[in-house]
């Protein structure tokens, strides 16, 4: 996904990248960058709360209106109302995905004792 | 107080993270030279999002045969798309959320709003939907995908555009 701002934003058309991973969007020097601690598949926040939802599109808003210089972030302190431990559970999928399937094949076949 | 990126992942992902990306050494920057008031906004998500009655759903059974491709596609959708007309393909992440309420990543409703209220010029006519998953190279995004949105987004007349990794 940063790829992608890179390429809009290198085509003269500004963005703004409003991510659970500001860390990554750092690291691909991406042009204004919005930080929420979220988790995944909820950028803008909890559904039905549109208040929530617009304090964080306002946020995005203002750092196009206002950024001066590429790298520009800014980190919303805004608290997700369900502890950690339930959230983390929630965003995943039912089912391990298949890549990460994958990887849990090849862990357990680690760990699998050797005759 | 900074955001950490890794309070929903497990740890074993910090390593994943570090090993995978090959940023760039040059940032991009393109200034908005219209006031926001005045300005044209699209969005534009990676949260797998399509139109349930017309769009082909992203391809989710190659990637069960194949975990390592991702559907590089995109879908466009309507900005009077709302909850009911939308549905989620993406096997990485629940999509129950993103279906009750698309706009926790694609804020259609919530822009709409802010155009109202005179914070931004308008609502583009047109937004984008991407399935996050994709495999390191993001050849098809690079050289057909993301020229073909950005005509999308000179044609719409946008001014500018929200992302919204999912």
């Amino acid at each position: 996904m940063p790829v992608l701002a890179r390429l809009i934003e290198g085509a003269g058309i500004p963005t703004v990248t409003v991510t659970m991973m500001p860390d990554v969007a750092d690291r691909f020097l991406l042009s204004r960058i919005v930080g929420v601690q979220f988790p995944f598949g909820h950028p803008f926040g909890v559904p039905g709360d549109r208040a929530m939802q617009r304090q964080v599109a306002e946020a995005a808003v203002d750092l196009l209106a206002g950024a001066t210089e590429p790298g520009t972030r800014r980190d919303l302190d805004i608290e997700w109302p369900v502890d950690r431990k339930t959230a983390y559970r929630d965003w995943q999928p039912a089912e391990p995905s298949p890549i990460v399937q994958v990887f849990l094949d090849r862990l357990a076949a680690s760990r699998r004792p050797t005759s | 107080m900074p955001v950490d990126s890794f309070t929903y992942l497990p740890r074993s992902f910090h390593a994943e993270y570090d090993s995978v990306l090959d940023p760039p050494t040059e940032p991009v920057w393109a200034p908005l030279d219209t006031p926001i008031t005045d300005a044209t906004i699209a969005l534009l998500t990676s949260a797998g999002l399509y139109l349930a009655d017309t769009h082909e759903p992203f391809d989710l059974e190659r990637e069960r045969r194949d975990p390592h491709w991702g559907d590089p596609t995109y879908r466009v959708i309507p900005k009077t798309a709302r909850a009911g007309d939308l549905a989620a393909a993406h096997l990485h992440i629940n999509t129950r959320d993103l279906v009750d309420d698309p706009d926790v990543a694609l804020p259609l409703a919530t822009f709409a709003e802010l155009e109202r209220d005179g914070v931004i010029g308008a609502v583009a006519d047109h937004h984008y939907s991407f399935m996050g998953y994709q495999d390191r190279a993001l050849h098809e995004w690079r050289t057909t995908y993301a020229p073909e949105v950005v005509q999308h987004l000179r044609e719409d007349h946008a001014d500018a555009v929200v992302l919204a990794p999912a």
